[in-house]
């Protein structure tokens, strides 16, 4: 694919695909794709790195209320998938007879061409190996880099073209205190376009700071209510528990939203509170698969109250809705600023936890909006409106309208924003804007 | 799979101390009704090459879908730059692994092929089973699908391995919702995909599919007029598919060698087992026998040889209680001189193997349902997982459940909604006071096991009988 970029090659199978098709057929084409390099780090060692390259092409083809879809994998090199595309092409045309008509096919009509284009910055993966494992003599240091392109790009028969690309890395990692038991470690994400070693190298050492609070004798409390600061990446958790069926259409219309309470019994927030979708700053493509451009931002849940949901392009025809999301799981979730200032966190703490992550949370009631989870890495006791001691994990369980309603005491003024690390199936374009979150009360119960 | 492949794989392989090339492919088709409209067929070909060399120590992977042979060529110079990146700088001297050079074939069951029901007739199926879950008013939704995939592999290594491995996998799903105001209660066929298994159309009649609908829907409708569970200490009785969460996350995953290697401190945890357990570690009451068994053929993680061309075969990983030995492959066993199985697997052709559980079974014993039932004066009967957590050292969990009956008097007496428990791995096992025979045993699964960086999600097979656990705090909703 050496005469091609990524985004010519999918315009010009685009332009031969759309021309195959006959009569009232209209033909949808996706590809998502990327190039990433990968190593995983040990006490300090690689356990493992290499790089995939992977490029998916999604081809829909409607006639009427029928469609079907089939998504391929891509050589790159064009002759080969050519061929291979129009023998799907011909398939979905034998099956689409055969195929039940879908009273909710939604697609674009409206031709709206976009495109996100950055330049590539990144530095080579041998350079950034050398400077993690640099940082990580004489430390415990565990952790995944990750970066190298990533592409996602929409096509179809009436014309339209987008395109999205993204050149990233991900430095995900931990340093662990020796000798301590457990999991008494901080955790520090490095993410960005272009690797910087003094950017990284403050990183590194405020991550050695906080280890050496790590590495004095851990504190054990008692299940009860505590007063809790939740740093923006263990809010992002918390509140990113709730993507998991709270804001979509269909989770309201069929009532399993865990946000409930605020349909069927006028439960709130904090009016202190207002999330949103927010995709016009995040790192997610602006178009779905249906071909629709999102909006620049969905309000999800306004000065407390419930606001508006995401609405795919087949809930939109099912619940006869405007189309705001691809799925209906946000991807760039914003929680709006407070006012408490940094410095004054550990004060408006007073005696409590300060929680820098919250790990594998759950529902424990879903249609109450309860959540369980725990605490993780570095957690500390706050006495004194100081920082005592680690603290060891402990397990919480709480509602949502008690954390961000009636319990919720102040939102940070500065936020965190957070690049997912996650790489399932595909790096993540996922992102969130957080601030912190002081809260009374916080039910911990193991 | 052609032989063309083959011979392209094999002319590939470098002059390196260790090369392998795992081709995997697989096609899936997902099926949908839900509220009687059947959704778009969504089907995927996913097909590529995952390159591993070991040289000077070193190891690099190189993962691509180009599977022409200059695609396989640059993947061949990718993988040496990183094995070449990696010399003298990991975790171990790869290089001094004697990697498997495994010879043979492995084909899953498949009784009633897939591709010989028509699309027509599966979504008869569907429309049928969706239709007896809408029996009221209150039910708000409600949904069928079947997911199946054909995966096809082959794995060829330097040293003269050669392995063809053909699989069907079939996660047929169904749920119900019932609302009445703010009270939501969901039911599932064994949760998210918890009925997985291996095979053709057959599995349908395995997981009862054409009869459960009826049941699952006025168990939903129950569960709106039910009590919530009772908060105390008390015995509590846990179905098979609620079983099958409880081994996986409290037995599995804490014996992952990986994980007590550090390899996975950064994201998926680290495990409260340490080595010098292995052998004398009471993990469990003396009821408590557990298997790795990746032979079983329905069960949705079998095989014949794993990701790292090690041979598959049963082992006692818990016996009498004793913890035995971890779930950990070849590389794993070389790193920590610990008693391992053949789990080194991966997700797909762009990951590279890692410690995975596969099958993961308890054993059966000798109690009946009704006789563990009888022993209880108060306890809690949990069928069906819906909730899970459990903290990094897989130690402090609490999970929660679809559906529950009180017991009371050695009877089941009503049912109660919204059940959870909590404990702690490493003494809960101890508590276990019955196992249920072969009877009460289900074969249950999920596709979504989620671990490793890059981050793989992964199928794992769990059959297990009922048993009673004394002493464990349980408690209801909000």
């Amino acid at each position: 694919m050496k005469e091609y970029t990524m985004r010519d090659y999918f315009y010009s199978l685009a332009e031969e695909l759309t021309r195959c098709c006959a009569g009232s057929e209209v033909l949808l084409m996706n590809l998502s794709g990327e190039d990433s390099d990968f190593a995983r780090f040990n006490k300090s060692l690689v356990r493992q790195a290499g790089t995939v390259t992977q490029r998916y092409l999604s081809l829909e083809l409607i006639d009427g209320d029928r469609h079907a879809t089939e998504t391929f994998v891509l050589t790159g090199q064009k002759d080969n998938d050519l061929a291979r595309a129009n023998e799907v092409l011909t398939n979905l045309r034998e099956q689409l007879p055969l195929t039940p008509p879908d009273p909710y096919l939604l697609y674009a009509t409206e031709v709206n061409d976009t495109e996100q284009i950055s330049d590539n910055r990144l530095g080579s993966t041998e350079d950034c190996l050398a400077a993690i494992l640099q940082a990580g003599q004489g430390k415990d240091l565990v952790g995944i880099f990750a970066q190298g392109s990533q592409f996602a790009g929409f096509a179809n028969s009436l014309g339209q073209r987008n395109w999205f690309d993204s050149h990233s890395f991900h430095f995900e990692w931990c340093f662990y205190a020796k000798n301590a038991p457990g999991d008494k470690a901080v955790k520090t994400g490095f993410a960005g376009f272009e690797w910087s070693d003094e950017d990284f190298a403050r990183k590194v050492d405020d991550a050695t700071k906080q280890l050496a609070i790590l590495a004095q004798p851990a504190k054990t409390i008692d299940p009860g209510a505590y007063r809790v600061y939740l740093a923006p990446t263990a809010l992002a958790e918390f509140v990113g528990l709730l993507a998991w069926g709270g804001f979509g259409v269909k989770s309201h219309r069929t009532k399993t939203t865990p946000l409930l309470k605020m349909i069927e019994s006028d439960a709130t927030m904090h009016e202190s509170v207002n999330l949103s979708e927010n995709t016009r700053e995040g790192l997610a493509p602006n178009f779905t698969a249906a071909g629709f451009v999102k909006p620049d931002a969905v309000e999800l849940i306004r000065a407390g109250r419930y606001g508006d949901c995401l609405v795919s392009p087949r809930s939109a025809k099912e619940y006869n809705q405007p189309v705001s999301a691809g799925s209906e799981a946000p991807q760039s979730l914003d929680l709006a600023a407070g006012r408490l200032a940094d410095d004054d966190i550990l004060s408006t703490l007073g005696e409590g936890i300060y929680a820098n992550q919250l790990w594998y949370l759950n529902y424990s009631d879903m249609p109450a909006g309860r959540i369980t989870g725990m605490t993780r890495f570095a957690t500390f006791w706050v006495e004194g409106g100081k920082i005592v001691a680690p603290l060891n994990v402990m397990r919480f369980d709480e509602t949502v309208f008690n954390a961000l309603g009636t319990n919720l005491l102040a939102l940070t003024e500065r936020r965190d924003f957070l690049p997912s690390s996650e790489t399932y199936e595909h790096r993540s374009v996922n992102s969130s804007r957080m601030p912190g979150a002081v809260i009374d009360d916080f039910r911990f119960t193991l | 799979m052609s032989e063309t492949l083959q011979a392209m794989l094999r002319s590939a392989i470098p002059a390196v101390d260790f090369c392998s090339m795992r081709y995997q492919r697989s096609r899936d088709e997902l099926l949908t009704v839900r509220q009687n409209v059947p959704e778009p067929v969504r089907r995927y070909d996913d097909a590529g090459v995952m390159v591993t060399i070991c040289h000077d120590g070193g190891l690099g992977y190189a993962a691509t879908c180009d599977l022409t042979p200059s695609g396989l060529t640059e993947a061949v110079r990718r993988a040496k730059r990183f094995a070449a990146m990696t010399a003298r700088k990991g975790v171990t001297d790869f290089g001094a692994i004697a990697m498997p050079a495994p010879q043979g074939e492995y084909v899953g069951p498949e009784e009633i092929p897939w591709a010989s029901v028509s699309l027509g007739e599966k979504f008869d199926r569907l429309r049928k089973a969706a239709a007896r879950l809408k029996i009221d008013d209150r039910i708000v939704d409600w949904e069928t699908s079947f997911w199946h995939t054909d995966a096809e592999s082959l794995y060829i290594t330097g040293n003269g391995g050669c392995v063809r491995q053909q699989m069907n996998y079939f996660a047929p799903a169904m749920s119900v919702t019932a609302n009445q105001g703010s009270q939501t209660q969901t039911r599932t066929l064994g949760s998210l995909r918890g009925q997985c298994k291996q095979g053709g159309m057959e599995v349908l009649e395995m997981c009862q599919f054409k009869h459960a609908p009826r049941q699952l829907a006025e168990e939903a409708l129950a569960l709106l007029q039910a009590d919530d569970c009772p908060t105390g200490t008390m015995p509590l009785l846990l179905a098979s598919d609620q079983m099958m969460l409880q081994i996986h996350e409290s037995i599995g995953h804490p014996l992952e060698l990986d994980r007590i290697l550090g390899d996975e401190r950064n994201y998926a945890g680290t495990s409260f087992v340490t080595p010098e357990m292995f052998g004398t570690y009471p993990y469990g009451s003396k009821l408590l026998n557990v298997t790795f068994d990746p032979t079983r053929p329905e069960q949705f993680a079998s095989y014949g040889y794993d990701d790292e061309g090690a041979t598959a075969k049963k082992e006692f990983v818990i016996q009498d209680g004793i913890l035995r030995r971890g779930l950990g492959g070849v590389i794993s066993q070389a790193r920590g001189g610990i008693p391992g199985v053949a789990n080194g697997r991966a997700c797909s052709w762009n990951r590279p193997p890692i410690d995975r559980m596969a099958n993961l079974n308890v054993e059966p014993g000798d109690a009946t349902l009704a006789e563990m039932i009888a022993q209880v004066e108060r306890g809690v009967y949990m069928k069906t997982n819906k909730s899970w957590s459990i903290d990094d050292s897989r130690n402090k969990f609490q999970f929660g459940c679809e559906y529950a009956e009180l017991i009371e008097n050695g009877k089941l007496t009503k049912v109660v909604k919204n059940p959870n428990y909590r404990g702690l791995s490493a003494t809960f096992w101890r508590s276990l006071k019955a196992v249920g025979k072969k009877e009460t045993v289900g074969v249950f699964g999920t596709p979504y096991c989620g671990k490793g960086e890059p981050n793989q999600c992964i199928r794992v097979g769990h059959a297990s009988p009922a048993c009673l656990f004394d002493n464990v705090d349980i408690f209801g909703g909000a």
